[in-house]
């Protein structure tokens, strides 16, 4: 068996495709059906033995064998996964190539109130990064800038395109904000005690934020107002825009709850959110979703359980909060390819694995609000999908065979796969 | 024969302000309770002083005739206070420069001055006498609190030079309070402020650089140097002088204590208050201690949201630490206590009495006030007891010292009296009855004898009233009943021979004037008894037992190796047998006794591990966790520090990687220079002490390092060479040249200097010191293979190694490990490369090939990434797993101890909940050396525990802020999670 893995590996890469790396593929021309598959849906259900057929980059049909006649070119996928393409939300991609060499970095603007700041425009759809994304099923991202209180405007892109224009799913989905920290670090390099102590500005700060969304509403009045971060404020406050909000301490989620009440924000999500499930009752009762964090951490505080980063996802789904995963942290950008892993953590700690599964799929669609489109497997949808030989939440099995993005049969390579081949090239000669 | 006390010293201080005269004088202290020491006391005796000295002390002693008497019935007199360890009338320098990682920071590489030791930090010369003065306001302070002498030092760089003890005699001369201009010599762990010198940035760099000192002082002498070293000459004059060490810490105790061994030195340790939780290891340190009694205040945890930042360990800290001086004192440690880290002097006193009713017996506690820091400071014939020729500090109480109620009246220091309460005042408590102009008031006097407060009700209404006290003079001013005016009658009367009835003059709110009387009433017996009442009641303060670690999940009891039967597993024995499933694995004293079907032992404890997994334990070869420090940044070469140094065995990342199944790390000296320092390898033994965790016969390691951060490609210093690829190669070659030097000339027979760094480098030449080297590139780790082969030795590991995939052949010739990340890349230029089949590719090409952290989070899922090595490259199962656990046991040269289940290795196990390399296994049991060490099941219920344990400290928090005493707002102490990069500093 192991062998068999290793020869199928080495045939995706050695002579599965002929297909430059980086090279996008064409719009889907020829109609698709894989047969066989269990077809993990990222709603939740599974259907063992599956017909998936899809035309012009959209599932036409999905159901047990049988439910529909193959046609087109026909995968057999028996004994095989299927999945819809993972979703990575709250992803620096293709904003920053190497976080060291400062020439690479375009992640974070200079300023603390930059909600015109547009992310899109600096994604690069030619990273090696986002390209190392794919043999691991995550097809999908949103591209989220970094920095101050207002860090700018995200979009979603799909990850097989020649440019941010060709990338873009859905343009300027919502505005990010920092939301003020109860604890600040002691700066040690100022021979402060390098601890968390209460935060004395909080209150200031928060009013700060507060002032500028007053200031902003009152700009958004006048028809002819020219400022820019008040106009990008806009959708906020009239639903176009959801208001990703990065918060933690769970005092500090009560506080943001009560601000997108009073400021009438329409779509609050909140990022990160480390606390969340101590409010989980507030939040489901609020309807307000949470991205959390990376489960491959280690926990906050000293005392608190060594899985609770494992299960945070859990609690909160258990809950009832809408909850999907996201990966912010050190190293976010190569580590965007273990989001499955992370979400197979999940189910590691207590999770049923379709329930893990929606964490990177069905859930994320919906909070980032292009569930009408993309992140399950459902009639109607965008082909973005993939085959893998196992179990894609866990290491162990996560093989794919082939992965489409709005039904175009994409590349597996990258420049990872390229230097393997060409150095195993070397050593076996 | 007591005459002859009379000779004094000549005079000869010109005198410009009047006729000289002395005073020779006797004042006679008679009656008195006399405390010699804490163990003996003369009732009814005599002290009898003379210029500054005590002459006599006894019961009947003979008293000159030139003596002035006085007589202290019911009084007691104790010696007066000691404390070892001030900085009294010495400013602490400011720090000059920023940290090296501070952009444009002033960084200064080498000493910056002349005819001293190479290093700035060391600065034996020191003489704080030069920088001192006399403060006679803090003096006061000191005296109020019963303070005779301070020992004071310039508290600043690691060798700090001498102290000096002074008298707090303010009305004395300069000359006459210096007891002693080199009294001691001190020292610490912390830089000089005075200095840039960049080395060392670390705790083990000025471990090293205190034991390449003292190397350097022994050799010094007898050498034909060239140098003049002041320093070195300094310390060689200081070496008798007692040597009092700021650790600031148990562990930092341990830490210094192990310095001074090596050396034959014994020092005095100021400790950090925390020394009760491991009082075993702390007695077998053997030094004396002087204790800060700086008990944390309370936290306010009145907020439940803030609250919860404060850790378990943090908040039992407050609990326990005022027991620290009385289980300091159970366990026969002799320690002084200090006011170091107290706010101000004068909470020694609340301090000491919490301590008292924590269990600190007084007598242990007067002692450690005097007669110990006298031991302390050589000066026990002169100091801290009460005895003939020993200085007349002395102090004067109402009551016995650490009673409730006493009041020091006098602090004589020197002879010279100094009053803290007047005593002669007559203590006018009590009640009256008051009459003044036909109107018959009830009068209550308590408080301070000195400073009394009155209450005056006239029938059952309270007036208001102010009492002034002063000379024997007492005024009262008090209100009328109808309190919308303001008016006010005064009274005013000398307290003559007659305190039980007074009289005098009154002045009415109409402005006449009449007589007053005040008579006291008999004291009221009912009142007595309420008062009596709380006392008797007195609740012994509860104090929540300690753990071990001290902190949350420490355990109540150390881990036992056990017999343990693991029934029914798949066993992953990683030797020729494979994958053995339904099988049984028998451990027994500590090793793997037996491995196969249907075992059977008595006394095990049985495990049915149907449908689980057993592997070897976890070995991560590349950690950083469990350290307070990892970076020595200072010089390009840090061979001389060790990681052993500091190993912390309290992180509580120890118990997270048990958590999933890692047993034994190396931990590793971080990335900053091309020579690092000396690795520590560890089992992680939750709980146990530093020593323990560190293997025994510990294979040697190093550290070395290329590419960018050795080059400090991405912070601030461009100073330090090298900062190329090509400087790092031409660094080593010097390096090893001089190590090559160095032991031809040790061989030689010749005197030589004793280099810890050049020692190190030579083990390495000799084969006996392995190196893993981080690396990047493939030019590097071709380069540091031929520098190796030049010198005729083996790189052992290369550890990071991301371009090995690119030299696997070269690397299998040379006979190098690989110890990589499974798919780390992307953080910096060098690792552009970096391909996640990089172990699968080494392997093949017959490397030994690891996969390792370097992270606090990853190494708690090694087997995962080990798993990923299926995904990239189609390893077998098998030997992914050896990825983790047999190849780093090679890597470390433990492998004829772990990385395996094999009869006879230490039974290093973990048993998982599912496939180990699946995202899905847990680790359910981890066992070191059968010792179970992390259960799932017991850190259940650990995990309700500290929740309970903190409730109840957080109610007894409430409980103290409720009673009004200070508290401190919600802190999170942090450790600094290290990386290969992570640079920390020393101040």
């Amino acid at each position: 068996m192991k062998k068999i893995i290793f020869i199928i590996t080495l045939l995706i890469v050695f002579s599965g495709k002929v297909n430059a790396q980086q090279t996008p593929v064409k719009a889907q021309s020829e109609t698709i059906s894989i047969t066989g598959a269990t077809a993990h849906i990222g709603n939740g259900e599974i259907i063992e033995n599956s017909i998936i057929i899809f035309e012009n980059g959209k599932i036409t049909a999905i159901g047990t064998s049988g439910s529909a006649t193959p046609k087109g070119k026909v995968i057999d996928a028996s004994g095989k996964h299927v999945y819809p393409g993972f979703i990575a939300p709250n992803s620096t991609l293709g904003l920053v190539e190497i976080s060291a060499v400062r020439a690479t970095d375009d992640d974070s603007e200079l300023g603390s109130y930059n909600p015109h700041i547009r992310s899109i425009i600096a994604y690069n759809a030619e990273s090696k990064i986002v390209e190392s994304m794919r043999p691991n099923g995550v097809l999908t991202a949103q591209i989220t800038p970094r920095g101050g209180v207002f860090s700018g405007t995200s979009s979603i892109v799909q990850l097989d395109a020649w440019n941010w224009e060709d990338a873009t799913i859905k343009a300027d989905d919502g505005v990010h904000m920092n939301w003020p920290n109860i604890f600040t670090r002691g700066r040690w390099w100022m021979g402060e005690d390098p601890g968390f102590k209460p935060n004395k500005e909080y209150s200031k700060q928060v009013s700060q934020l507060e002032s500028f969304i007053n200031q902003a509403k009152a700009s958004l009045k006048s028809a002819s107002t020219d400022n820019l971060p008040h106009l990008a404020m806009k959708g906020i406050f009239d639903g176009t825009k959801t208001l990703f909000v990065h918060v933690n301490a769970e005092k500090a989620i009560l506080d943001v709850i009560s601000f997108a009440k009073k400021h009438n924000v329409k779509k609050l999500v909140l990022v990160d959110a480390y606390e969340a499930y101590k409010v989980a009752n507030q939040l489901k009762q609020n309807d307000i979703a949470v991205l959390s964090g990376r489960t491959h951490k280690t926990p906050n505080l000293e005392d608190e359980d060594y899985d609770l980063p494992y299960k945070n996802a859990k609690l909160l789904m258990d809950a009832g909060v809408l909850v999907a995963l996201q990966n912010s942290g050190g190293m976010e950008r190569a580590n965007a390819r273990n989001l499955p892993f992370q979400a197979g953590t999940v189910a590691a700690h207590g999770l049923n694995k379709e329930k893990a599964l929606q964490l990177i799929t069905g859930n994320s669609a919906k909070i980032l609000g292009i569930d009408d489109f993309t992140g399950t497997l459902e009639v109607g949808k965008d082909a973005t999908l993939f085959i893998s030989i196992g179990d894609a939440l866990d290491m162990r099995t996560n093989q794919l065979e082939k992965a489409f993005i709005q039904g175009r049969d994409i590349s597996l390579e990258s420049h990872q796969t390229k230097l393997w081949q060409r150095y195993s090239g070397k050593h076996s000669k | 024969m007591f005459w002859a006390f009379n000779f004094y010293g000549q005079e000869y201080f010109p005198k410009n302000d009047g006729v000289k005269t002395t005073d020779s004088n006797y004042t006679v202290f008679k009656n008195a309770t006399i405390h010699t020491t804490p163990d003996s006391e003369i009732k009814n005796g005599t002290l009898v002083i003379h210029k500054g000295k005590i002459v006599q002390v006894g019961n009947t002693v003979p008293v000159p005739e030139n003596s002035v008497v006085i007589d202290l019935k019911g009084k007691h007199i104790y010696a007066s206070f000691i404390d070892p360890f001030t900085n009294f009338g010495i400013e602490k320098p400011k720090r000059k420069g920023g940290s090296i990682f501070s952009p444009g920071a002033k960084l200064d590489w080498k000493a910056t001055r002349e005819g001293y030791y190479w290093n700035d930090h060391i600065r034996p010369e020191t003489n704080a006498l030069t920088d001192f003065k006399y403060d006679s306001k803090k003096a006061t302070e000191y005296v109020k609190e019963g303070f005779g002498v301070l020992n004071t030092h310039m508290p600043d760089g690691i060798i700090r030079g001498t102290g000096l003890l002074v008298a707090l005699n303010n009305e004395g001369t300069a000359g006459e309070r210096l007891l002693s201009d080199r009294s001691a010599q001190f020292l610490s762990f912390s830089k000089s402020n005075k200095s840039n010198q960049v080395y060392p940035t670390s705790l083990m760099g000025a471990m090293a650089l205190l034991r390449q000192f003292y190397h350097d002082a022994n050799w010094y002498p007898s050498s034909k140097s060239d140098n003049k070293d002041l320093s070195i000459e300094a310390l060689n004059r200081n070496k008798n002088l007692p040597q009092i060490f700021e650790a600031g810490s148990r562990i930092n105790g341990f830490r210094a204590d192990k310095v001074g061994d090596q050396f034959n030195i014994q020092y005095t340790i100021v400790g950090g208050g925390d020394e009760y939780a491991r009082i075993d290891k702390v007695k077998a340190t053997n030094a004396r201690y002087i204790i800060p009694l700086d008990f944390p205040e309370a936290y306010d945890v009145s907020d439940p949201y803030m609250a919860n930042m404060v850790s378990l360990g943090d908040m039992r800290h407050w609990n326990q630490a005022p027991t620290n001086p009385a289980i300091l004192s159970k366990n026969g440690i002799s320690f002084s206590l200090t006011t170091h880290k107290l706010k101000k002097v004068a909470d020694l006193k609340t301090r000491i009495m919490k301590a008292i009713e924590h269990g600190l017996d007084k007598k242990i506690a007067l002692a450690s006030l005097t007669t110990v820091p006298a031991q302390i400071l050589g000066k026990s014939d002169l100091l801290g007891s009460l005895k003939k020729g020993a200085y007349a500090n002395f102090l004067i109480t109402k009551d016995e010292l650490f009673s409730k109620d006493n009041i020091i009246f006098e602090n004589w220091v020197q002879g010279h009296k100094n009053v803290v309460n007047d005593m002669t005042v007559k203590d006018i408590n009590g009640k009256y009855e008051l009459s003044v102009a036909g109107k018959s008031y009830d009068l209550s006097i308590s408080g301070k004898p000195s400073k009394p407060k009155a209450e005056i009700k006239l029938g059952e209404t309270k007036l208001g009233s102010k009492i002034n006290y002063k000379n024997n003079w007492v005024t009262l001013t008090f209100t009328d009943t109808d309190t919308t005016k303001t008016t006010y009658t005064r009274v005013v009367t000398a307290i003559g021979d007659t305190p039980n009835f007074w009289s005098g003059k009154a002045i009415l709110p109409n402005g006449s004037e009449t007589s007053f009387t005040a008579k006291k009433k008999p004291d009221d017996a009912s009142d007595k008894k309420k008062d009596k009442k709380p006392s008797d009641k007195e609740e012994k303060p509860e104090v929540l037992p300690l753990a071990y670690p001290n902190i949350a999940y420490g355990n109540s009891q150390l881990p036992k190796s056990e017999t343990i039967l693991l029934k029914n597993a798949t066993v992953w024995t990683n030797e020729t047998d494979g994958i053995l499933t339904e099988t049984d694995v028998l451990v027994k004293n500590g090793k793997i006794s037996a491995v196969g079907k249907n075992l059977s032992a008595n006394n095990a404890k049985v495990i049915d591990a149907t449908g689980k997994h057993v592997t070897a334990g976890i070995i991560d070869e590349h950690s950083h966790i469990a350290a307070d420090a990892i970076n020595e940044a200072g010089h390009n070469s840090s061979a001389e520090v060790t990681i052993e140094d500091v190993v912390s065995p309290s992180d509580i990342n120890i118990y997270r990687n048990l958590a999933g199944g890692v047993t034994s790390i190396q931990v590793l000296h971080g990335s900053a220079n091309p020579i690092g320092g000396r690795s520590a390898i560890l089992k992680l033994k939750w709980g146990e002490s530093a020593e323990n965790l560190i293997y025994k016969n510990s294979p040697k390691f190093i550290k070395f390092a290329l590419g960018e951060n050795v080059k400090q490609s991405n912070w601030g210093s461009t100073t330090r060479f090298p900062q190329t690829r090509m400087g790092v190669e031409q660094l080593y070659v010097d390096y090893f040249n001089r190590a090559k030097e160095y032991e031809k000339l040790k061989k030689s027979g010749k005197p030589y200097r004793k280099d810890i760094e050049m020692e190190t480098l030579v083990e390495i030449l000799n084969g006996q010191r392995f190196i893993s080297c981080h690396s990047y590139v493939q030019s590097e780790i071709n380069m540091l293979m031929k520098v190796a082969e030049k010198f005729n030795f083996r790189v052992n590991t290369f550890t990071h190694i991301l371009e090995g995939y690119k030299v696997a052949d070269k690397m299998a010739a040379h006979g190098v490990g690989g110890s990589t990340f499974s798919d780390w890349w992307a953080y910096k230029y060098e690792v552009n490369d970096a391909i996640p089949y990089n172990a699968t590719i080494m392997h093949n090409q017959g490397v030994v090939t690891a996969i390792n952290s370097d992270d606090a989070e990853m190494s708690r899922r090694l087997n995962q990434e080990a798993a990923k090595s299926i995904k990239y490259g189609g390893i077998s199962e098998e030997d992914a797993l050896k990825f983790v656990t047999l190849n780093p046991a090679k890597l470390l040269h433990i492998d004829d101890r772990v990385g395996s289940i094999k009869v006879g290795k230490d039974a290093d196990l973990v048993l998982w909940t599912d496939h180990p390399l699946s995202i899905y296994a847990k680790a359910e049991k981890t066992i070191i050396e059968g010792a179970i060490y992390f259960d799932l099941e017991k850190d259940k219920n650990m995990r309700k525990s500290i929740a309970s344990e903190k409730n109840k400290l957080s109610t007894m928090m409430l409980k103290a802020k409720n009673n009004g005493l200070k508290t401190q707002p919600p802190k999170k102490k942090e450790k600094q999670h290290f990386e290969c990069e992570t640079i920390e500093t020393i101040n």
